[in-house]
């Protein structure tokens, strides 16, 4: 006894030296990579001066019906983000460019209100993502037509049956990324039991880290895939190193340490805004094209993500049930004090799981921001993190199994309530709606055991 | 303690009690004169394994009954069904139980409690953050105080708080806890605390109580003083059934021995003569044959090691493994004291 | 000097600000779910929302205030029902999980456009649309009222060095009420050995209420403060959120000095013990749900007196908020929560001014500086969860033993 009460005043003082380091490299770090973004500025008036700026302004919305509070986007020819502005009480927006050429005008529609969408344009003026092109010249304003519709808006061609198999192919996209990062999420929770409310914030340092890669380092796609998998990995292995492990010797109950999760997760968020902006940012500006299937159609990029992310997934499912190092996690999942007695390093079981966890969280965030949200933003990972606790606790806490079938499940869930009549946003309220029902027929999850009392 | 006296305090002679007990056949599930447990047809199963299967047992009024058996027999699920803290596989399927005539198998735990029928755990449950004297209080049953409504005005509870703060009292002075009232019940050594949570059991005026290793982890200067008290309480009218792996400590106090295997009760009768049961000794055997069961040491040790590994996952699978190197300080200096 | 003084003056103007007052009421709710109980309630945020919503929505329909307030009470009520129902007889971190989820389907449902006649959709509802029912009770009067009315423009003509002593009587009055609270704490303490000193405990506390006021006054004498006596966003409604603030604090501290109280710390420690002591957990644990949202929703209510409803601004962030401030002021504490609120946004706001007067805008824009200040907020919520768990107020020793 006496000398564990050594050890653990050593764990202290690591935290001690450990934590301020954990804190700034641990999750900004691979932030300083990049360039500062740019960030929403309100609208302002625009005067174009001759051979020196030129106008691109208009309204979103009619001027009887404008919409406030919406990004307005404009990208250059290259597709990349020039300027954000949020339209005003009015509608308007204004852009002030120095160059002449064709620009891309596109809404965000993460800022529209629920249940609108910015309507296709016409073909003539179609730019890539639904944008509208417009050609600016030096000295003279040109106002690009922005409209807006319903999102129940009935195009007339599609049938019911055609939507439910789109939104069926859509779910299983959406719940194969969910996967991946809920497995992490899981295998965390099973060995240490700690709830990771800071696990959003790696699938958005994944995609940060591939914007700044991809986009502003021009690092070819697949090679940007790996290295940020292997670099939030990495943040992983020493956030577990420089945190949880001196937190754990410290004797940190597992209330504490969730509310330190909470203090990682709001610090970092923060963080992505200070460092990369508050708008959306792409993470490829390349059109890779469509392929359709029947009634289904999903661009290119998405097959190939379902794709990365079913071999990911497999791969996880083969090192748990086949090798040693798998069999290893799951002896610390069920009972780490056994597992420690049979001669397993338990800390290092937990610090692969930590490695493990956040690698696949980053390439969740990689193929998310590529193939879902259109881009990554400071809160792409937080508007997922309830989806991803809904698919976890679903499965049944701590089963990594479990969190696979309960992605399935929540990605199916989200993508179809849609069609079935739930609008806009509450299709993610549908999912936890669904979590709160399930727990009051079977609380242990789909897969999970029902715990032993006394 | 006057008020908790109940059944025939002539039990507090070991002859009377003895004679009681000498017209009960020593076969399992065997029929006692003044039952004040009967247990029937009670199942538990996890997945596909068997931990509990009683076909019918009595626990006789007024005496000690000790539960004894190998790692695994199911004496704690056994404990936690009867006490509703866990659910029985068989119920609706003819699994019946009733405490004093009470039927309790549609009960919550805390009205098993409530019917007079208090128990303790194996990893003793104090209230570590709340003083002794807290723990203590809240042992006492219908205080008009824990009432939502009624708790903001102190005039209709305070009279009562009193009294029970009295009772509180009194009950530490007799578990020599009563220096320690103010202390976080945290603070106290393991022994202390097994003290603590059997007087706080009594604080609710149980008719039996109900210890789950009540000597696990204490030293071996407590053991006695708790067997004392133990003793004591069933001298005053109290009924006592106890888990115990330690031989020696259910030799000594015990006036009946229930023995059981693989969730099964196998044998029952007065200590002396169980461990001879053939039944008995399959049962041990069943575990590991090369010991003679006649050999306490062997048996004590070998147990005491398996309490300690359970002791030791329950803990770290609790988290609680931190705050162990504490307790075990406390152990060394309060079990001085 | 003059940046220092309006850093100050910000950071008081905050302080005292409505909103503050707001979530240090939904904070003494939540101290009274996790502090006082152990239930994760991380949907705080959804009762607030809910209170808030219930409230403006009924005055916008002319439903007169008392009964608006009641409205705003019962939906939560009914939203603790509905959450404790399915959670509570499961283990903790469901509670976390199934919280957070609801209060953000509440904002959701809240953000839907085709509720937008209700609550106004992802814009809210308006605050002139609700308010005048509230402003319109104010007996307060018209006009600008300054808070202290005797400062320091009153002594020799507002001379610096009669501020500069009022900031240091304030001072003065921190450190000693500091030193008597130590004293206190540790005359409290029957297990300390210590020698005891002479301060009594009711004398103690008498002395320590004095310097209290006293640096108070000593605060709004070297740095007063002016409001409008009425309006949205004056002295009325300032006077009425504070007061709530102490009713607040009454009443919890009613109700956790006395067997009940007892009994939610008991099920905090050990619900199994608390079981086998004849207790109904279930009861105690809803009910502790019910009366903590029930300072949620009231703490909503406050928060809109005087801005919006906007469903965006009481979500996630809020609740995170809400632990921040319970743990910097120390759960399980009477007072804790009241303090810790007014510390943490004090704080928050002393960060981001410094940031925006001192740092370079090449370095740190206007933007960057409200970021910073958010990311030292996560920062000192880890540092201060490992670090000092019990807070300002709490009690080191109740702290060894984990849970």
């Amino acid at each position: 006894m006496k000398s564990r009460h050594h050890v653990r005043t050593a764990g202290a003082r690591a935290v001690r030296k450990g934590l301020v380091g954990t804190m700034l490299l641990g999750l900004l770090l691979p932030l300083l990579l990049l360039v500062g973004g740019s960030s929403a500025s309100a609208a302002t008036l625009c005067l174009p001066k001759p051979d020196e700026t030129g106008c691109i302004s208009g309204t979103v919305g009619s001027r009887s019906d404008p919409v406030a509070g919406v990004d307005v986007i404009l990208r250059d020819a290259q597709g990349a983000d020039v300027e954000t502005v949020t339209t005003e009480e009015d509608g308007k927006f204004s852009f002030t460019v120095t160059e002449a050429g064709d620009y891309f005008v596109v809404l965000d529609d993460e800022t529209l209100p629920d249940g609108l969408e910015q309507q296709p344009p016409r073909a003539a003026i179609a730019g890539p993502d639904g944008s509208v092109k417009v050609t600016a010249k030096l000295g003279s304003a040109v106002s690009p037509i922005v409209e807006v519709r319903d999102q129940d808006y009935d195009a007339g061609g599609e049938s019911f049956s055609d939507q439910i198999a789109q939104s069926v192919v859509n779910g299983l996209r959406l719940g194969l990324l969910l996967a991946l990062a809920s497995l992490g999420l899981s295998l965390i929770y099973g060995t240490t039991g700690l709830s990771n409310f800071s696990h959003a914030e790696l699938v958005t340092l994944g995609g940060m880290v591939a914007y700044g890669l991809v986009n502003l380092a021009g690092m070819n796609l697949w090679l940007g895939i790996v290295a940020t998998t292997i670099l939030c990995a990495g943040v992983g292995y020493v956030q577990d190193r420089l945190l949880w492990q001196p937190l754990r010797r410290r004797g940190l109950g597992l209330t504490q340490l969730m509310i330190v999760t909470i203090g990682l997760a709001l610090a970092a968020q923060y963080a992505y805004q200070y460092f990369v902006g508050a708008s959306l940012q792409k993470v490829v500006v390349r059109d890779f094209g469509t392929t359709s299937f029947g009634p289904v159609t999903l661009t290119n990029l998405s097959f190939l993500a379902m794709g990365v992310a079913i071999v990911a997934i497999a791969l996880v499912g083969f090192v748990l049930v086949k090798t040693r190092i798998g069999q290893a996690t799951r002896a610390v999942s069920d009972n780490p004090a056994l597992a420690a007695a049979s001669g397993i390093d338990v800390d290092k079981i937990i610090r692969l799981v930590w490695t493990a966890a956040a690698g696949l969280a980053g390439l969740a965030g990689v193929l998310y921001a590529l193939v879902i949200s259109n881009g990554i933003r400071w809160d792409t990972g937080m508007q997922i993190l309830l989806l991803l606790f809904a698919a976890v606790t679903l499965g049944g806490l701590g089963t990594a199994f479990g969190a696979f079938v309960g992605s399935i499940i929540i990605g199916l869930v989200v993508e179809l309530a849609g069609p079935l009549g739930a609008p806009g946003d509450l299709k993610y309220a549908v999912a936890l709606a669904i979590l709160i029902v399930l727990l009051l027929v079977r609380p242990q999850g789909i897969l999970g055991r029902a715990e032993r009392v006394g | 303690m006057s008020e908790t006296t109940i059944g025939t305090p002539s039990l507090a002679d070991p002859a009377a009690r003895r004679a009681l007990m000498a017209g009960v056949t020593p076969e399992p599930g065997a029929a006692k004169q003044d039952p004040i447990l009967k247990v029937d047809k009670i199942e538990r199963r996890f997945g596909g394994i068997t931990a509990v299967d009683v076909e019918h047992l009595e626990v006789q009024r007024g005496i000690i009954t000790a539960l004894i058996g190998p790692n695994g027999a199911g004496k704690t699920t056994f404990f936690n069904l009867i006490t509703g803290f866990d659910k029985p596989s068989s119920a609706g399927s003819g699994a019946h139980w009733e405490f004093d005539g009470r039927a309790l198998n549609k009960t919550s735990a805390s009205s098993v409690a409530k019917a007079g029928m208090v128990r303790t755990f194996q990893l003793t449950k104090s209230l570590n953050r709340m003083t002794v004297l807290d723990n203590m209080m809240l042992g006492a049953q219908d205080q008009s105080g824990e009432n939502l409504l009624k708790s903001v005005f102190k005039p209709l509870w305070s009279g009562q708080e009193k009294a029970v703060e009295e009772k509180a009292k009194e009950l530490l002075a007799r578990f020599k806890l009563l220096e320690k009232k103010d202390d976080y019940a945290g603070s106290l050594s393991g022994g202390q605390r097994k003290l603590l949570e059997m007087a706080r059991a009594l604080m609710s005026d149980p008719k039996m109580i109900m210890l789950d290793e009540p000597m696990a982890g204490v030293n071996p200067a407590l053991t006695q003083s708790l067997l004392g008290h133990i003793q004591s309480l069933r001298d005053e009218g109290m009924t006592v059934l106890f888990v115990e792996h330690d031989m020696h400590v259910v030799r000594h106090i015990s006036d009946w021995v229930v023995v059981m295997a693989e969730g099964r009760v196998v044998a029952e009768g007065p200590a002396d003569t169980v461990m001879s049961n053939q039944a008995v000794i399959d049962a041990y055997l069943g575990a590991h044959h090369d010991t003679d069961l006649g050999d306490d040491q062997v048996l004590t040790d070998r147990a005491l090691e398996q309490i300690e590994a359970e002791v030791r996952a329950d803990e770290a699978a609790h988290k609680a493994a931190a705050h162990d190197g504490d307790h075990a300080k406390h152990d060394q200096q309060g079990d001085k004291s | 000097m003059d940046t220092i003084l309006e850093i100050l003056s910000a950071v008081i103007r905050e302080a005292i600000s409505p909103g503050t007052a707001a979530v240090a009421i939904a904070v003494i709710g939540l101290n009274l779910h996790f502090g006082y109980t152990g239930l994760l309630n991380f949907g705080q945020s959804g009762f607030m929302l809910l209170g808030a919503y219930g409230f403006a929505i009924s005055l916008v329909h002319d439903i007169p205030l008392p009964l608006a307030v009641l409205i705003g009470l019962g939906l939560a009520f009914v939203f603790a029902l509905v959450l404790g129902i399915p959670t509570l007889q499961l283990r903790g971190d469901y509670l976390a999980i199934v919280t957070i989820s609801a209060a953000e389907i509440i904002r959701f449902v809240g953000r839907l456009s085709t509720l937008k006649d209700l609550t106004g959709g992802a814009q809210g509802i308006q605050g002139r649309t609700y308010q005048p029912a509230f402003v319109d009770l104010s007996f307060f009067g018209d006009g600008a009222w300054t808070l202290a009315p005797f400062n320091y423009t009153d002594v020799a003509g507002g001379a610096g060095w009669v501020r500069a002593l009022g900031g240091l009587v304030f001072v003065v009055c921190v450190v000693a009420t500091v030193i008597v609270g130590r004293r206190l704490k540790r005359a409290a303490d029957p297990t300390r050995t210590a020698p005891r000193t002479g301060l009594d405990g009711t004398l103690g506390k008498v002395l320590a209420a004095v310097l209290v006021l006293v640096g108070l006054y000593a605060l709004f004498f070297a740095m007063p403060v002016t409001y409008g006596r009425s309006g949205v966003n004056g002295w009325w409604v300032r006077a009425v959120a504070w007061t709530l603030v102490a009713l607040s604090t009454l009443v919890v501290y009613l109700l956790v000095r006395s067997p009940w109280g007892r009994l939610l710390r008991g099920v905090r420690e050990d619900e199994d013990a608390m079981r086998s002591l004849g207790r109904n957990v279930f009861a105690v644990k809803m009910q502790s749900l019910v009366i903590g949202g029930l300072f949620g929703a009231l703490g909503g209510m406050v928060y809109v007196l005087a801005s919006t409803v906007q469903p965006d601004a009481l979500g996630r962030q809020i609740t995170f908020f809400s632990y921040t401030a319970l743990l910097l002021g120390g759960a399980a504490t009477i007072l804790g929560p009241v303090l810790g609120t007014v510390l943490f946004f004090s704080a928050r706001i002393l960060i981001r001014e410094s940031a925006r007067a001192w740092v370079p805008d090449s370095i740190m824009s206007t933007q960057q500086t409200e970021q910073f200040s958010f990311v030292v907020v996560g920062v000192a919520l880890v540092l201060l969860v490992i670090f000092r768990p019990q807070g300002i107020l709490g009690n080191k020793r109740e702290l060894r033993f984990n849970v």
